[in-house]
């Protein structure tokens, strides 16, 4: 299959700490892929250096192909490209609901305000959103919250969708919403990278989940290899703690 | 002291306190929006993420300094001593006749300026990383992030700070009577010449002053409310295309 994000060598390191040892990894077309691992395994500093968040300290990252590192490459147009969902939401505060979903679409990708309030419903509409197009985001609940972030990222249309532990700053009861909008999105083959907590999410919804500990990728595989037999030994300590605990 | 000569001295002379207050006015304001304006300008430079090497490295390091010391410089010299270098300075060594009021406005301006951009990158720095990071995400540089994003937020947190210095401008103002602006404190003295009433006069300066600064100050908590909105989103009376004069009471009531 053909690789969408292609990463060789990377490495990552914060000062003296190094976070992330010579990673390879990549992400197929329609492919649905879900990191986990402890907090502290560099699962989020993996994801956050596929758009650029971090820059990566060593290696290299390609996208269809194209060397994004190089220092030709045009940043702002390739992160039109990646949707990212945020642990914290990270609505723009200024901003009512719809006017987050179009601000990107209009100043980046240059879009007319119709077009881009029309693209912006039809995703606001996907996310169950759609009547609460002024409200502003400190008026609405962390699911609510979640979904209009994910209704953002979606209106730039982009290729690939990072989501960075998009349930992790969630009450419970609100889990559930924003992980059925994400399961409705695998299933209509969204290309998609997710660091998540949710053990049940990526049991049923990856086509590949990869375990990271200690800024390696120490195993990967389908659901049915990670959860039900994996080789590694620290990936079953890993399950068992947190399978244990819910 | 009494209520009397109070009274006189304000229906005799109240052009002149009128003339003086309205100069006040004019001057402060001009200045704290000028000045706020310089304020948000430099505060967005003096933000702008300084690349790792280059030639713009070294461009933003110098701009970084030339700013750096006008906020020194202003913010640690007395406006009063700038008044005297600007207007009767720059008529002596330059030959430069300024317009008094506009010289004016141009020291209150830039005095401002240099408060305000340090309170404009307070502001900045203030504003929740994840906001950038959004930005970031979504494809939009440096300079559409500050526009679209980050600024609307900092001139919305900045507002009782900017607030502060319209009422402390309306207050300083006074000391440009060394430049003999006629504001409300030169206007003050010049009816002190006349009447010799001290007490009573500059009473009457300091209750103008007083309603000045107060109405001020009453004005912008206002404009932070309005701005701010309800706590709630009331999904009704947003979707409602006609109003019944129920959900018209119910929407005057919650905000």
């Amino acid at each position: 299959m053909e690789k969408v994000i292609d990463i060789q060598h990377l490495n990552k390191s914060f000062g003296s700490h190094e976070v992330l040892k010579d990673v390879d990894f990549s992400v197929s077309k329609g492919e649905v892929v879900c990191i986990i691992g402890s907090s502290g395994s560099g699962k989020s500093t993996l994801l956050r250096c596929v758009n650029l968040l971090e820059k990566p300290s060593g290696g290299k990252i390609m996208y269809n192909g194209v060397d994004i590192l190089s220092d030709t490459h045009n940043i702002y147009s390739y992160r039109t490209k990646l949707g990212m969902v945020f642990q914290q939401f990270n609505l723009f505060n200024n901003h009512n609901v719809l006017s987050n979903c179009i601000v990107g679409q209009m100043t980046v990708l240059k879009r007319s305000r119709e077009e881009a309030e029309t693209i912006a419903m039809k995703y606001l509409r996907l996310v169950g959103m759609d009547q609460y197009v002024n409200a502003k985001p400190k008026q609405l609940s962390g699911g609510q919250k979640q979904r209009v972030a994910i209704a953002r990222a979606l209106s730039m249309e982009p290729d690939v969708m990072l989501f960075d532990e998009p349930t992790s700053a969630l009450d419970p009861e609100m889990v559930g919403e924003v992980l059925k909008v994400m399961k409705e999105l695998a299933e209509s083959g969204l290309t998609m990278l997710v660091v998540t907590h949710e053990m049940g999410f990526a049991k049923e919804v990856a086509d590949r989940v990869v375990f990271m500990d200690k800024g390696v990728i120490a195993e990967e595989g389908t659901p049915e290899q990670i959860f039900n037999n994996p080789k590694e030994e620290r990936t079953r300590a890993f399950l068992s703690r947190v399978l244990n605990q819910e | 002291m009494s209520l009397n000569v109070i009274i006189n001295i304000f229906s005799k002379y109240w052009p002149m306190f009128l003339r003086g207050a309205g100069t006040t006015l004019y001057i402060s304001m001009v200045g704290t929006i000028v000045g706020s304006v310089i304020g948000l300008l430099v505060g967005l430079i003096r933000t702008i993420p300084a690349p790792e090497r280059g030639f713009k490295k070294i461009l933003i390091k110098i701009v970084n300094g030339i700013l750096s010391f006008y906020v020194e410089f202003f913010r640690g010299t007395p406006m009063i001593v700038q008044a005297m270098v600007i207007y009767y300075g720059s008529a002596q060594a330059f030959g430069i006749d300024l317009n008094r009021t506009v010289a004016a406005i141009f020291i209150v301006s830039i005095n401002t300026g240099a408060y305000m951009s340090e309170i404009v990158r307070g502001g900045i720095v203030s504003i929740d990383k994840g906001q950038f990071e959004a930005a970031a995400a979504i494809g939009m540089n440096h300079v559409q992030t500050m526009f679209k994003v980050i600024l609307p937020q900092v001139v919305r947190n900045i507002l009782p700070a900017t607030g502060n210095e319209f009422v402390i401008n309306i207050k300083d103002t006074s000391v440009l009577n060394v430049i003999s602006v006629t504001e409300l404190y030169f206007q003050t003295s010049s009816i002190v010449g006349i009447n010799y009433r001290y007490y009573e006069t500059f009473f009457i300066t300091c209750i103008i002053y007083l309603i000045m600064t107060f109405t001020i100050t009453r004005i912008l908590r206002f404009i932070e409310r309005k701005l701010d909105g309800p706590e709630n989103y009331i999904m009704i009376a947003n979707q409602m295309q006609v109003e019944r004069p129920e959900d018209m009471i119910r929407r005057t009531k919650n905000n």
